[in-house]
């Protein structure tokens, strides 16, 4: 192991692994090993120099810093320093969770040929679902593909939680896992965000829509961006269906909007027509006044609102 | 000459701010001035306190006179917001001030020019000072209606109000003082409903011309949603860039200056911490004020597409009243012939909503695509 280690990257989770991963390693190579965390945000000056001189009764050290992106000024100089000079028998393992703060300890890192792990960002439904799987297969296991999909919905949001569901699978199941089992374990949660919500609505799925709608306020969902949501896919499938006819690409430069989303909307456009799109912006307009302090209960006017459009939506 | 040539088409309320200047048993220590947006509440103000000012009750042409009008005298605070509203932090700067005697004039004057823009504790902290003043201090608050201050502060205050100027007499004045050309005068004035400050931005910038044809014509071209979400679209983007077109030089500027106050160079990439946080406050600000405007713009789009509704309407019943629109006779006589006035009637109920929507903060274009599927013409 070099005695350098820089992990840089947004995902707090594969950080922290990352993290227990060096420290695990580093104490196989030496039993007595010291371990000194720094906090970067109370940092002291001269601090670094005190804990990385050599100690009296030997043994090797290794210093951990973490979220240098919070570091103190003073920090960030005395790594400098650090850097320049870096003591033989002590590792210096640093975090990083992105940004511009600091980025010349992070240059400088590299410069000394530290070993660099990534903790790139699980954000789409995709990333999920491979973190998902690569999870699995650590362990020897394997998943069908709607089971993964499942499992995401129902504890995608944090991936914290997304990686504790993978390993109550593993642990306590055998077999491929599949979406059965996910049921058994995760049934009727649901990440449910004002996107779900409008989705299930202009598709004309009352009961799921409500059902998402319900759930997102109790999981504490704000009405006001599921309304804005809303109108945001109103408005988008307005636009693209008075661009008529042509190729996706060209009404989606013409209309403002990437060509899946114009795709999309095409799908769910079959079962609209103009008017019930009118009337459904209007009852979406009402419900953002009504949220907005003009009625009594925002909740009720949102589910209003999503009914008027999934009615809309049937009458066809 | 006097203070009062510009206060026009206001003959009562003129009789009556004269004669509390020249009675001392007719003067109050606190006003309320309201009337319609435009009709010129914050001249009036101004020429009242130029009027306590001057020796002769306002001749319009001393020193006193001359530096109240535009704001510079020591004696007259003028308080006008271009934020969403007067905070409290300001009110009690005012009250401040209204405490101390006045320094050269004859009386201390402050006037609120937005006094429906004061928070609840702002006009809270302003009572006891409205109650109670120091002697020679006079308030004059300004707002379009009595109900848009609290009723305690309404209680506190003496009213004068001021009504919708005639065009004729607008046009006169700014043919009079801008030196703008009768007809043009006469134009704008109507096309601003006796807005002055409107009438003159009007008659001045063709961008300003332009842009109201635009939104006037929208009425007569919606047809489809599709028609109405663009309609929309163009409402909001008018709006945002006549606020961009206003504000672009003038936060450049402002920054400049903020830069050289502070001794910082205007050209280094990054400024030192202090300085950023300078420059954060002003960015703030100047964002609260490009929202505003950018919302007033709007307000102002939907009263220009009323008052196209509202000429197709006094047509249709052959009333003997000005058209607001003259100007654009196709489009009213379009709209009178497809519409019936009971339609004419529910397409300006929902300019109405979508005003009484964006005031509650709902997103405009949101409001603004509700409304304009609603003044769907008839295919």
């Amino acid at each position: 192991m070099s005695n350098l280690v820089l992990i840089a990257g947004p995902e707090t989770l594969l950080i922290d692994r990352a993290v227990d991963r060096v420290l695990r390693s580093a104490r196989e190579s030496a039993e007595d090993l010291e371990v000194i965390r720094i906090a970067a945000t109370t940092y002291t000056a001269g601090e670094l120099t005190l804990q990385a001189s050599p100690s009296l009764f030997g043994g090797d050290k290794l210093i951990l810093v973490r979220d240098l992106d919070e570091a103190v000024d003073d920090l960030v100089t005395d790594l400098d320093t650090y850097l320049s000079a870096p003591a033989p028998d002590v590792a210096l393992v640093v975090t990083h969770k992105g940004g511009q703060r600091a980025k010349r300890i992070l240059d400088a890192l590299k410069k000394a040929g530290a070993e660099t792990v990534d903790a790139p960002a699980i954000k789409s439904d995709r990333d999920k679902s491979e973190f998902v799987l690569a999870e699995l297969s650590a362990a020897g296991r394997t998943a069908r593909p709607d089971a993964v999909h499942a499992l995401v919905d129902a504890v995608g949001k944090d991936l914290r939680e997304l990686a504790a569901a993978c390993q109550q699978l593993i642990s306590d199941t055998h077999g491929v896992i599949d979406l059965d089992l996910v049921t058994t374990y995760h049934a009727g949660k649901v990440e449910a965000t004002g996107f779900r919500v409008a989705d299930a609505a202009v598709a004309g799925n009352t009961g799921e829509a409500l059902r998402l709608l319900r759930h997102a306020f109790a999981v504490g969902v704000d009405p006001v961006p599921i309304v804005a949501v809303l109108a945001s896919q109103l408005r988008q499938l307005v636009k693209v269906d008075a661009a008529g006819r042509g190729r996706s690409a060209d009404i989606a430069r013409q209309v403002g909007l990437a060509p899946w989303q114009v795709d999309k909307a095409r799908r769910v456009l079959g079962g609209w027509d103009s008017e019930g799109l009118g009337r459904s912006i209007q009852a979406v307009a009402a419900a953002d006044f009504e949220v907005k302090g003009g009625g009594r209960d925002p909740e009720y006017a949102v589910e209003r609102a999503v009914l008027t459009i999934t009615r809309e939506r049937r009458r066809h | 000459m006097s203070v009062w040539d510009d206060v026009v088409g206001q003959e009562q309320a003129v009789a009556v701010l004269d004669r509390a200047v020249r009675e001392p048993e007719s003067m109050t220590h606190a006003w309320l001035f309201t009337g319609p947006p435009g009709s010129g509440r914050s001249n009036a103000a101004r020429a009242f306190a130029a009027a306590l000012q001057c020796a002769s009750a306002g001749c319009g042409t001393c020193r006193e006179c001359r530096t109240a009008m535009d704001g510079t005298h020591a004696d007259v605070t003028i308080v006008a917001t271009e934020g969403l509203s007067i905070k409290v932090k300001e009110a009690r700067e005012l009250v401040q001030e209204a405490a101390r005697r006045p320094s050269l004039g004859r009386w201390r004057v402050v006037i609120i020019e937005d006094a429906d823009r004061l928070t609840e504790q702002a006009a809270d902290a302003l009572l006891k000072a409205l109650e109670e003043p120091t002697p020679r201090t006079v308030w004059m608050l300004c707002t379009p209606s009595p109900e848009d201050v609290l009723v305690t502060v309404r209680s506190r205050t003496r009213a004068v109000r001021l009504r919708t100027p005639a065009a004729a007499d607008v046009a006169a004045l700014l043919h009079r003082r801008d030196g703008i050309d009768l007809s043009m005068a006469l134009y704008a004035a109507r096309a601003a409903q006796s807005h002055i400050g409107l009438a003159r931005r009007l008659a001045r910038d063709d961008g300003a011309r332009t842009r109201r044809h635009e939104i006037l014509t929208l009425a007569s071209r919606i047809r489809t949603v599709g028609d109405a979400v663009a309609a929309a679209a163009l409402i909001a983007s008018i709006a945002d860039e006549e606020g961009e077109s206003s504000s672009a030089e003038r936060d450049a500027a402002e920054r400049a200056r903020l830069l050289e106050t502070l001794g910082a160079d205007p050209g280094a990439r990054t400024q030192p911490p202090h300085i950023r946080s300078q420059l954060k406050a002003l960015e703030d600000d100047q964002k609260v004020r490009a929202k505003r405007f950018a919302r007033d713009m709007v307000d102002r789009a939907l009263i220009d597409l009323l008052s196209i509704y509202r000429d197709a309407l006094v047509s249709a019943a052959h009333a003997p009243v000005e058209l607001v629109n003259a100007d654009h006779r196709g489009v009213v006589d379009q709209l009178r012939s497809t519409l019936s006035p009971e339609e004419i009637l529910h397409a300006m109920d929902a300019i109405g909503q979508a005003r009484e929507r964006i005031d509650a903060n709902v997103p405009p274009l949101l409001a603004l695509e509700a409304m304009a599927v609603s003044l769907r013409l008839p295919r």
